[in-house]
C-alpha cells in the first residue's frame, strides 16, 4: 500500500518542490498581465495606457537580456523518501570517515561525493573546484523508521485525530466538505492565519471523540510520552506503527488539518531514510598538529551511521527484540539530537570534553544563529573603530580620523585620462606614504596590493578603467556611528579631517544625537566605497541635515559646556576694547568684523552679535526667566544660555535660525557661537572652587532654622499618629499616611533650602554661573553640597530595611524619626554622619544595579517595536499602513504633522502668516 | 442588586456611531479599501451596544487625542 502511494505522489510532487522553471518567455506574461487588464475593463486603451505599455514591454525586453532563470513560486513541505533519494548522490553505509591513507572512504560521511573541501581537488559528483561547488546531499536507510523530533506536535495531532481503523479523519464524511469549503472561504476573506486558527480549532474538538463516524471503531486514548514515544492504552505504539497510520490518511482529509498532501504526506514525517549534509556545509579543520578535527554535525551523524548499522546487523542475525528495540531508541535519540540538542527531556550530547554539540537547531536559532548573525547582521569591510575625543576646533561635520587610520582605510578612484597623472602620484608613493594607495583593480575586478616590488609594474599598467585604492584624505566622506543605534542622529556623514595621535575626535556639539561622552566611548566610521552610496550618505546623513529631530522637531545639535557658560559669561558680564575683541572674535574664526560697533570699548552682548546674521529676529526667554531680544542681528537684551544655544530640545534660538537661513547657515553659525564660547573661557578662565558653595553665616543660619523646623514638624506628625489623632489620605493606612506626610515634610525643606542658597549663592562664582547658565550642574545639586543632602528615597519612600525594626543598630526599635529612615541633614562640603553615608550608600547601590538591570530590558523592548514597526510607512493619503496595506492610523500621528517640520510638534498657522 | 451601568456613557469610552451607506462608500474610495485594510471589531463588543451593527458596516470612532484635538478611527464589524 505505501509502496503503491508513493509512486502515486512521485510525479506531482517533484514538479510542485522543483518548480524553478526556466522561464525566457514568463517574465513577459507577468510584466504584462496588469496594464493588459487594465486596458481589458476600459472600452478601448487611451494613449496613455498604450504608451505604458509599450514601457512595460520595453522594460521585458531590458529584462530578458539578464534574467534566464525566474523563481515563479516556492512550495514549503516536508521532503519525501523517494525526493530524498533522487538528490543524493550519494549512499552512506559506513561510519568511517578516512582510510590509512587518509583519503575518504567510499560511502563514508565524507564520501568525495558529498563536495569537495579540499584546495586541489575535484568534485566527483559535479566535477567543480573547492568554492565552485556548493556540495551534494548524501543520504542512509534508516534500519528502523524514526520520528522527525520537530513534527512531533503534529504527528501527535494527527494520531489523535484520526481513526485507529480506518484512519480517516474523526469527522463525517459531509462535515469534511463542508470544513473545507469553509478554511478556503477564511482564507481569502482574512488570511493565511486566520485559516490557521481555524484548522487549529476544528483538530482541537477531535481529541475527545471515541467513536469513530466512518467505520464506528472505537478509539482509545492516545498520549505522547515526551520526547517522542507514542502510547495508546499504555501500550507503546512503535514508529512503525505510527507510519502505517499515517499513511491510511486520505488526501482528503490531510486538507482538514492544514497540511498540504502534494508537498507533504503525514507519513514522511516518520524518517526512513535520513538525508547526509554536504560536506561543505560541515568542514573538517586541520589543527596545526596536522590532526583533523571534524564538524559536530559529523560526529553526529557518525553516531547515527554506527548505530544504524549495528542496528542492521542485529535485525539481520535475528537478535532478541528487546536488544533491537534498546539499538532502535538509541537511534531515534542520535536522530533527534541531530535535529535538536536542546530537547528538555534528553541528555544533549556532548563532546569528550563535556561541551555539548552544536546541531541543526543551534546553527539556525538564537542571537548566534544563521538567521540573525549571518543573515539579519551585516559585517563591513573599511571601518575603523577608536575611543573617541573632543576637538571644539573641528567643524560641527567633520569627524578626526588618525593617520594610521587614514592609512587603511581607502577609497576607490577610478582612473580616467584627466585625473591619472593626479592617481599615478598616489601609487608612486605606496602604502607606506601618505597620501598614497594600498591596492590598484583591473577592469576585470582582480585586486593587486601595492608593494615596493610590484609598485614599478602597477605605474606601468596603470590606466583608465583601472581603480586605485587611495589612502583616506580631508573631505572624504564618512559614516560616523556611535551603539546604540536608536535614532537615525546615530549614523551620521561626517567629513574627513585627517589628525595625528590615535583616536577618532568630533566636535562636542554632537555629543547629544550620539549620546557620547569622553570617558573611554568608543565610536565606528564606515567608509562609502560608491559614488551612489556617498551621495546617498551626503544628502541623507550629513550632520546639517539631521539638526531638528523628527522625535520633537527642535534642535538635538547645540552647545554643551563650555559652549554655553562661555557664552553666558560673554552676554553677561563681559565687555572689553575693541581689539581685544577682535583678537577674540578672530580666534573664534569670525573674519568680518563690520558688525562690531566701532566704540574704544564693546560690550560682550555686542561681541555675540557678530557673529548672527544681520537680518537675524528672536524673541525668547532665558533660563531664569528673563526675556531674550535680538533684533536686526543684535541682541539687545537678555543673555545667552542653555534655553537659546543648548541641544536637546533646548536651543530655541538655533531652531529660529534653522528655519530663517537652513542647515548649512546654522551650523556655520553654531560654529562660530561654539568657538566664541571656547574662546571667552580660554581668555576669562573658569574654574570651579570648593568656595563657590561658601554661603555667608545668615544663609547657614536660615539653613539650620529650616531643617530644625522641619524636623520638628516631623516630630509633632509622629505625636499625632503615636496619640490615633492623624486622619488617613484616601486609600491608604494610617502609616502609609505618615510616611507620605513626614517625605513630603522633608522634601519641602530642601526645596526650602534650594530657594534660600539660590538667594545667598554669589553669582559670579564658577559653579553658580554653571548651573545658571545651563552648562552642567543644578541649584539642587549646589544645595546638597553646601545646605543639606536630603532624604533619601528608595523606591519612592524612605528607608526601610535593615534589622528587624530599625534600619541600622544605631537605632531604636520602632524609631520614625527622619535620622533613622535615611534624612541625611548634612550637606557634602561639610560632611556626612556615617550613619548618613551609608544611607546615601545604599541609594547609590541601588541606582546602579537599576542601570545595569534597565539597559537590556529596554534594549529588547526597542527591539520588538523595531522589529513590529519596520515597514509601515505613510501612504499619500496620509494614512499610515503596514506591508500588506492594513490601516494602522486614519492620519499619521492623528495630526498628519510631520514632527521634523514642526516645532516642537505642533506648526503655528498664525506666526508663519504674520512673518510673510 | 447590582447597579446596571451603560458602559457607552463613561468618560473613558468614545463615541462610536454607525457609518451610513453613503458615508461608507466616501470612506471606501477616498481610502482606496478593498476589503481587509480596515482595523476591525467584534460585533459583539461592548461598545457596540445598541447600535445594531451587521457584519461588514464600519463604525466610526471619535477619540480625544492628545495630538490633534479629536480624531476619527474607523472599525469593519466582523462576527468572529
Ligand atoms: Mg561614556
Ligand atoms: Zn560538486
Ligand atoms: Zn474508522
Amino acid at each position: 500500500m505505501a509502496k503503491k502511494e508513493e509512486e502515486k505522489m512521485e510525479g506531482e510532487t517533484k514538479e510542485e518542490l522543483v518548480k524553478e522553471e526556466v522561464q525566457e518567455e514568463h517574465g513577459e506574461v507577468d510584466e504584462a498581465k496588469q496594464p493588459m487588464e487594465e486596458a481589458d475593463s476600459s472600452e478601448e486603451p487611451t494613449e496613455a495606457e498604450e504608451k505604458k505599455e509599450e514601457m512595460t514591454r520595453e522594460r521585458v525586453e531590458a529584462m530578458q537580456h539578464f534574467v534566464f532563470k525566474q523563481v515563479s513560486s516556492i512550495v514549503f513541505g516536508v521532503l519525501s523518501p523517494k525526493m530524498l533519494k533522487k538528490m543524493a548522490s550519494a549512499k552512506i553505509v559506513t561510519p568511517e570517515l578516512y582510510d590509512k591513507e587518509g583519503y575518504p572512504v567510499d560511502g563514508g560521511l565524507m564520501d568525495v561525493r558529498l563536495g569537495v573541501i579540499d584546495p586541489g581537488l575535484r568534485c566527483k559528483t559535479c566535477g567543480s573546484k573547492l568554492k565552485e561547488c556548493i556540495g551534494h546531499f548524501g543520504y542512509i536507510e534508516l534500519a528502523r523508521p524514526v520520528i522527525h523530533i520537530k513534527l512531533i506536535n503534529i504527528v501527535y495531532d494527527l494520531l489523535r485525530s484520526t481513526c485507529r481503523e480506518c484512519s480517516r479523519i474523526l469527522i463525517p464524511e459531509d462535515k469534511i466538505k463542508k470544513i473545507t469549503k469553509q478554511l478556503d472561504t477564511i482564507e481569502e476573506e482574512e488570511g493565511i492565519e486566520a485559516r490557521r486558527a481555524m484548522v487549529k480549532k476544528v483538530i482541537a474538538d477531535l481529541k475527545t471523540i471515541n467513536k469513530c463516524p466512518h467505520c464506528k471503531a472505537k478509539q482509545n486514548k492516545i498520549t505522547l510520552e515526551k520526547p517522542s514515544t507514542f502510547m495508546e492504552n499504555e501500550k507503546r505504539l512503535s514508529p512503525i506503527d505510527v507510519r502505517a497510520r499515517l499513511e491510511k490518511i486520505p488526501d482528503e482529509d490531510c486538507v482538514v488539518f492544514g497540511i498540504n498532501p502534494v508537498a507533504s504526506r503525514p507519513e514522511w514525517m516518520v524518517l526512513t531514510i535520513l538525508p547526509i549534509p554536504p560536506v561543505t556545509v560541515r568542514p573538517s579543520i586541520t589543527l596545526e598538529s596536522g590532526e583533523r578535527s571534524e564538524d559536530d554535525l559529523t560526529h553526529k551523524l557518525g553516531d547515527i551511521v554506527r548505530i544504524n548499522q549495528r542496528l542492521f546487523e542485529n535485525i539481520n542475525a535475528g537478535a532478541p527484540e528487546i536488544i533491537i528495540e534498546d539499538l532502535w531508541d538509541l537511534l531515534q535519540y542520535h536522530v533527534t539530537t541531530f535535529f535538536d540538542n536542546n530537547i528538555a527531556q534528553l541528555p544533549p550530547a556532548r563532546h569528550r570534553s563535556g561541551q555539548p554539540l552544536k546541531t541543526i537547531t543551534d546553527r539556525i536559532k538564537s542571537k548566534e544563529g544563521r538567521i540573525r548573525h549571518n543573515l539579519a547582521g551585516k559585517r563591513t569591510n573599511f571601518c575603523a573603530r577608536t575611543v573617541i575625543s573632543p576637538d571644539p576646533m573641528l567643524q560641527i561635520n567633520e569627524v578626526g580620523v588618525p593617520l594610521t587610520v587614514a592609512m587603511k582605510l581607502t577609497v576607490p578612484e577610478t582612473v580616467n585620462e584627466w585625473n591619472a597623472a593626479y592617481l599615478k602620484k598616489f601609487v608612486e608613493r605606496g602604502p607606506g606614504v601618505y597620501p598614497g594607495a594600498n591596492y590598484i583593480i583591473r577592469p576585470d575586478g582582480k585586486k593587486k596590493k601595492i608593494t615596493d616590488e610590484t609598485k614599478e609594474a602597477a605605474l606601468e599598467e596603470l590606466q583608465p578603467g583601472y581603480k586605485v585604492e587611495r589612502h583616506l584624505m580631508d573631505g572624504d566622506v564618512g559614516i560616523f556611528n556611535r551603539q546604540p543605534s536608536l535614532h537615525r542622529m546615530s549614523m551620521m556623514c561626517h567629513r574627513v579631517k585627517v589628525l595625528p595621535y590615535r583616536t577618532l575626535r568630533l566636535n562636542p556639539v554632537v555629543c547629544a544625537p550620539y549620546n557620547a561622552d569622553f570617558d573611554g566611548d568608543e565610536m565606528n566610521l564606515h567608509i562609502p566605497q560608491t559614488e551612489e552610496a556617498r551621495a546617498e550618505a551626503e544628502i541623507l546623513m550629513e550632520v546639517q541635515t539631521q539638526i531638528v529631530s523628527p522625535r520633537y522637531g527642535l534642535s538635538v545639535i547645540g552647545c554643551i559646556h563650555d559652549g554655553i557658560s562661555g557664552n553666558y559669561i560673554l552676554t553677561k558680564m563681559l565687555s572689553m576694547p575693541r581689539e581685544e575683541a577682535v583678537e577674540l572674535l578672530s580666534s573664534a574664526g569670525v573674519m568680518d568684523f563690520s558688525q562690531l560697533p566701532g566704540k574704544k570699548v564693546v560690550s560682550g552682548a555686542e561681541i555675540f552679535s557678530a557673529v548672527l546674521p544681520a537680518d537675524f529676529n528672536f524673541r525668547g526667554k532665558s533660563k531664569s526667566g528673563e526675556e531674550v531680544v535680538i533684533e536686526n542681528g543684535k541682541l539687545v537684551k537678555g543673555v545667552m544660555d542653555k534655553v537659546s544655544l543648548g541641544g536637546e530640545g533646548a536651543g530655541l534660538l538655533l531652531r529660529s535660525l534653522h528655519k530663517k537661513y537652513g542647515a548649512a547657515e546654522t551650523v556655520k553659525v553654531l560654529h562660530r557661537i561654539l568657538c566664541l564660547g571656547v574662546e571667552t573661557l580660554v581668555k576669562h578662565g573658569l574654574s570651579a572652587l570648593i568656595s563657590d558653595t561658601d554661603m555667608p553665616d545668615e544663609a547657614n543660619e536660615k539653613i539650620q532654622n529650616i531643617l530644625n523646623t522641619a524636623e520638628e514638624e516631623v516630630n509633632q506628625v509622629i505625636e499625632k499618629f503615636k496619640a490615633g489623632e492623624l486622619d488617613a489620605y484616601p486609600g491608604k493606612t494610617l502609616k502609609e499616611t505618615l510616611e507620605l506626610k513626614i517625605l513630603e515634610i522633608l522634601n519641602r525643606s530642601r526645596t526650602k533650602c534650594g530657594v534660600v542658597i539660590k538667594e545667598y549663592a554669589n553669582k559670579n562664582a564658577f559653579s553658580i554661573i554653571m548651573a545658571e547658565s545651563g552648562a552642567v550642574g543644578s541649584y539642587l545639586n549646589i544645595s546638597q553640597i553646601s545646605a543639606c543632602a536630603g532624604q533619601q528615597v528608595l523606591r519612592g519612600k524612605r528607608i526601610e530595611k535593615g534589622y528587624k525594626g530599625r534600619t541600622l543598630s544605631h537605632f531604636k526599635k520602632g524609631d520614625l524619626s527622619p535620622a533613622a529612615h535615611g534624612f541625611v541633614r548634612h550637606g557634602f562640603k561639610h560632611g556626612l554622619k556615617p550613619h548618613e553615608f551609608f544611607f546615601h550608600a545604599i541609594l547609590g547601590r541601588d541606582s546602579l544595579m537599576d542601570t545595569a538591570l534597565r539597559t537590556p530590558k529596554s534594549g529588547y523592548l526597542y527591539r520588538r517595536l523595531a522589529n513590529a514597526m519596520q515597514d509601515l510607512r505613510v501612504e499619500y493619503d496620509e494614512s499610515v499602513r503596514d506591508a500588506n496595506g492594513r490601516i494602522i492610523q486614519f492620519k499619521y500621528g492623528e495630526d498628519g504633522i510631520d514632527v521634523a517640520r514642526s516645532e516642537s510638534g505642533k506648526i503655528d498657522v498664525q506666526k508663519i502668516i504674520d512673518e510673510t | 442588586m447590582a447597579k446596571k451601568i451603560d458602559i457607552t456613557k463613561h468618560v473613558l469610552v468614545p463615541k462610536h456611531t454607525l457609518v451610513s451607506e453613503a458615508e461608507k462608500k466616501r470612506i471606501t474610495d477616498n481610502l482606496k479599501l478593498s476589503g481587509s485594510e480596515l482595523p476591525r471589531i467584534l460585533k459583539t463588543d461592548p461598545a457596540l451596544a445598541g447600535l445594531k451593527a451587521k457584519d461588514g458596516d464600519i463604525i466610526k470612532i471619535t477619540r480625544i487625542s492628545r495630538t490633534a484635538g479629536e480624531t476619527i478611527f474607523y472599525r469593519r464589524v466582523i462576527s468572529a
